[in-house]
């Protein structure tokens, strides 16, 4: 399977997801540069953390009008897989391929530990192989990590089972103190109506290394892989 | 600048007579303004160590581990196997961290990131090492929140992880900070770019950052006392851009994979002027600049004020004739700035023209360290104090009868407490090489990818031992950072230093800073730790209506050690029941402690029990035990002495302990006290006989001290209470404090 890893000048976690995607799931991966629209016919795409073109204005602000992003959500208008992590994130609400936005962290800081996280839906390309009762350690790091939708998007999603994850405490309880930075409901990843653009703040590429002594985030790029090698 | 040059200008330039006479007899003439202010800033302390030198030259600056000479290039460069080298260094920011929080500790981390990637290495973790005033105060609180901040703005973006760090509170910083910043880069071994111009014709390049009016005269500014008026000096202090930085080591690490450079350096303290300098110095060569060529944010700007300025995000690069197109390319990728602003000529001469006006023209060697510039033997001489403190008897002070509470007192000072609220800010995990995150230890430790090898970095210096005994002290320091690798699983490799002390032309300060050299040489000599390089940063002392006060003299050591990864070793007791150890012996002594410090008040006490010999041993055999594996854990026992670090080591896994004191000891120093040389490690029952017959073959003295227990603390069968309620004091304190 060839994975697609966007470059933005300011992306700094790009290189981690490479490594994931080719040393540790070793897949075929390229790097797609923000100033190119060529996505080299790969089957996924991974929009990485950082701090894409040094986020002074809004935290992917000004990534969504950079070339590769045009082609990107031409290929998840055709019903590609793109996922995005921490930055990647907010670039793909900012480019409208996923609702709602990312605002500043409730403590105004930027925030960087272990949290906890449960999976609410099991039945998507990004999270088939976890199950329901599973949580999962994942690190943040970000200073702009609080979902927010409205009431109304919020209703939307969860009729569409669009809610991927949510904050936890480590025995899988969702509460208010296991909410590292305020997000509506605890919301931690989401994915769009067609269930194949996804996004989340925690980042798995940090928790798939062996000597990290942390390998929950594996699981997320495990179902993926699985789920597409199934379908070819 | 068409204003007569006399002395006085000189004098205002912060250069002495003798300077300027000297500056006179070497160009046969007076400078004119232009020149004046690159000697200025070239001889200053900052630039040209001149009161510093003499001793930093005895230090041990040879190993067979080192591949550059200290000094020699931008940061240290030592060779970690695999045909790897890594390259390390430290830098202070304290000025103008002092005036303005946030962005003199953001440019800090910018500075010191560039001297590592100029270098071709890759910055792969970050240290920092902290000294603030008294907590409860306002301005302490704005300090550290904004240096805090800075860093971590700074740092998250370019995308270096924080991996270690220290930071303390006395009341000596409360106007004075010290921000220490350290990074470390890793790259192929023979791959350094070299901080050297040569090769007449060759084209000279700036690339990065545009050059604006920011930190001109940044550092003479760092060599001058800060006083009441220094806030006015905002000027001095530089502006940051993580993200011009980010694209700055992308594009730089991509140019030192082609054959086009022959030499790069980045440009920190003194811009263009140390930059072109240094290079050509090196290269025994010269250059033709020519200043309007130079990319500007600002308009009407001087020769002097293009010269001088200390814009961040900028580098100096030497070409290769024939290869500019590769080099332009690369930039333009980046969309940075990248223009020829000259040439490298073969006469040592350094030409600089405006609008075809040659405005300044100085022989490069007489500007630089070990060239011309000057250097000067200080006067020092021990003052009383230091005899004072020695008076300190341990029986002038009653032991307390509630120990429980000097307990809990203890886990609440900021000294003590978790800096969590600190490290949150930081991204510690970008780059996925922390190792410790999920397995915490004494040291940071840094996966070296598809190797069997990790760094182990850490940052160490218990600035009242040093003021206390500043030979002993700085030894100390030295020692604990080596305590602190050896306990994480690694070999101690070499040091960096970073020397904060007061001015240098108070005698008394200057003694300081001549013992502590001398003690860092003799615990550096001991345990094989070279000194690669670093930074020297005097005048960190405040006048406040007219009286001086200087900060606790604060040697910090940047340690680096390789550790097998098979080896790496956690400080968090791991099971209940594992029978814990004292490896080193408890002593009667709780001088110059946090405990004598916050709990009797007395801050005149001797640096505490050390000696230098038995510490080696202690080290020597816990890298034994951890290699032969009758170890699960190993914490070196420091501020706050044994009680805290067995504190530390239940914490992590919600553990607890019971242990038995010594009879020969008084109970609070037993608990409280900080003889160094100790280690706490614990051991699985099933190894106990294994690690009791090691440690007498060893024949190094330890202890039985007690055992893990489930959750509760106990002390010579009292409780002192339950680990998660000790817990939470622990790692809330810290954040009260700052919010009050």
């Amino acid at each position: 399977m060839k994975f697609g890893v966007v470059i933005f000048p300011g992306s700094n976690c790009d290189q981690d997801m490479v490594y994931v995607l080719k040393n540790i799931m070793k897949q075929d991966v390229v790097e797609l540069w923000h100033k190119s629209t060529d996505l080299q016919n790969v089957d996924a795409i991974a929009i990485p953390g950082g701090f894409s073109y040094g986020d002074y204005l809004r935290s992917g602000a000004l990534a969504k009008f950079s070339p590769i992003m045009k082609s990107v959500i031409d290929f998840a208008n055709r019903g590609g897989l793109v996922f995005g992590i921490c930055n990647g994130f907010q670039i793909l609400c900012e480019s409208g391929l996923l609702p709602g936005t990312l605002l500043h962290n409730d403590n105004q800081k930027f925030i960087c530990k272990n949290i906890y996280i449960k999976v609410e839906n099991n039945e998507t390309v990004f999270t088939s192989l976890i199950s329901k009762n599973r949580v999962l350690k994942i690190p943040i790091a970000h200073g702009e990590g609080k979902y927010y939708a409205d009431k109304e998007t919020i209703k939307e999603m969860r009729l569409n089972n669009q809610i991927l994850f949510r904050y936890c405490n480590s025995d899988g309880e969702v509460t208010t103190e296991a909410n590292p930075n305020g997000s509506i409901e605890n919301i931690a990843g989401i994915c769009n109506k067609n269930k194949n653009v996804f996004g989340m703040m925690p980042h798995p590429e940090r928790a798939s290394d062996e000597n990290l002594k942390n390998i929950d985030g594996k699981i997320i790029f495990e179902s993926m892989i699985n789920t597409i090698l199934s379908k070819i | 600048m068409s204003k007569e040059i006399t002395y006085k200008t000189a004098e205002q330039l912060g250069l002495n007579q003798e300077e300027f006479n000297q500056i006179i007899k070497i160009l046969g003439r007076t400078p004119n303004f232009t020149e004046l202010s690159i000697f200025s800033v070239m001889w200053s302390e900052h630039a040209s160590y001149k009161n510093s030198i003499k001793w930093l030259k005895t230090l041990p600056r040879e190993g067979e581990q080192l591949l550059v000479e200290a000094g020699e290039e931008n940061a240290g460069l030592v060779d970690i196997g695999n045909n790897m080298a890594c390259a390390f260094k430290i830098e202070s920011h304290n000025h103008p961290s002092a005036v303005e929080p946030y962005q003199g500790a953001a440019t800090g981390v910018g500075g010191i990131n560039r001297d590592i990637f100029t270098m071709g290495a890759r910055p792969i973790a970050q240290l920092n090492s902290l000294r603030f005033g008294n907590i409860k105060l306002d301005k302490t609180k704005w300090l550290l929140k904004g240096v805090v901040k800075g860093i971590a703005d700074y740092g998250n973006a370019f995308g270096v992880p924080v991996v270690a760090g220290e930071t303390f509170f006395d009341e000596s910083y409360n106007t004075n900070p010290l921000v220490n910043a350290m990074s470390v880069g890793v790259l192929e071994k023979g791959k350094m770019i070299s901080a050297i111009s040569k090769g007449e014709g060759n084209p000279v390049y700036i690339v990065g950052s545009s050059t604006g009016k920011d930190g001109i005269h940044g550092a003479t500014f760092a060599s001058a006392d800060l006083n009441e008026n220094s806030a006015d000096d905002l000027p001095s202090v530089q502006v940051g851009d993580p993200f011009q930085e980010k694209l700055l080591l992308e594009a730089t690490l991509e140019l030192a994979k082609t054959d086009a450079i022959v030499g790069m350096q980045d440009m920190g303290a003194a811009g263009i002027i140390c930059s072109t300098s240094e290079m050509s110095e090196k290269g025994k060569s010269g250059m033709k600049i020519y200043l309007d060529k130079v990319p500007l944010r600002q308009k009407n700007m001087e020769p002097f004020e293009i010269l001088l300025s200390e814009s961040q995000e900028r580098m100096l690069v030497v070409v290769k004739k024939g290869k500019e197109k590769i080099v332009e390319d690369i930039f333009d990728k980046w969309d940075l700035n990248c223009k020829i602003i000259g040439e490298v000529t073969n006469q040592d001469k350094l030409e600089f023209y405006m609008n075809n006006k040659l405005v300044a023209e100085v022989p490069a060697s007489v500007l630089v360290l070990g060239g011309g510039a000057p250097v000067y033997e200080r006067e020092y001489k021990e003052p009383a104090y230091y005899k004072e403190y020695k008076k300190f008897n341990i029986n002038d002070v009653p032991v307390p009868d509630d120990l429980k509470q000097v307990a809990i007192d203890l886990i609440r000072n900021p000294n003590i407490a978790s800096k969590k609220w600190i490290v949150e800010q930081y991204d510690t995990m970008v780059g996925t090489r922390n190792m410790e995150t999920n397995f915490p230890s004494d040291a940071g430790i840094v996966n070296i990818k598809d190797t069997d090898k990790a760094l182990s970095l850490t940052v160490d210096c218990n600035a009242r031992y040093v003021k206390a005994d500043p030979e002993k002290g700085t030894s100390i320091a030295v020692a604990e950072a080596a305590r602190n690798i050896v306990c994480s699983g690694g070999k101690p490799l070499a040091i960096t230093n970073c020397l904060n002390f007061g001015n240098p032309y108070n005698p008394e300060a200057f003694w300081q800073f001549v013992g502590a050299i001398k003690g860092m040489g003799a615990a550096c000599k001991k345990f094989n730790t070279p000194v690669t390089g670093g930074n020297v940063s005097f005048y960190n002392q405040t006048q406040i209506k007219g009286k001086i006060e200087p900060v606790l003299p604060t040697p910090t050591i940047g340690m680096l050690g390789l550790t097998e990864k098979q080896n790496k070793m956690s400080m968090a007791f791991q099971h209940k029941g594992s029978m814990i150890f004292l490896i080193g012996e408890s002593k009667n002594d709780i001088s110059s402690s946090e405990y004598l410090v916050s709990i009797h008040k007395i801050k005149e006490s001797p640096a505490p029990y050390f000696n230098i010999d038995e510490e080696y041993k202690v080290q020597d055999v816990t890298q034994k035990l951890i290699q032969n594996k009758l170890i699960c854990s190993a914490h070196d026992v420091s501020d706050g002495g044994l009680f805290i670090t067995l504190l530390e080591s239940a914490i992590i896994n919600d553990l607890g302990f019971d242990i038995t004191s010594d009879a020969e000891v008084r109970l609070d120093a037993f608990l409280f006290g900080e003889a160094q040389g100790r280690i706490v490690v614990s051991v699985l029952p099933k190894n106990e006989d294994k690690f009791i017959d090691f440690m007498i073959k060893e024949n190094v003295p330890f202890s039985t001290l007690g055992h893990v227990t489930k959750d509760q603390i106990r002390i010579d069968d009292e409780s002192f209470g339950f680990i998660k309620d000790l817990k939470k004091e622990y790692f809330t304190t810290l954040e009260k404090l700052i919010n009050k």
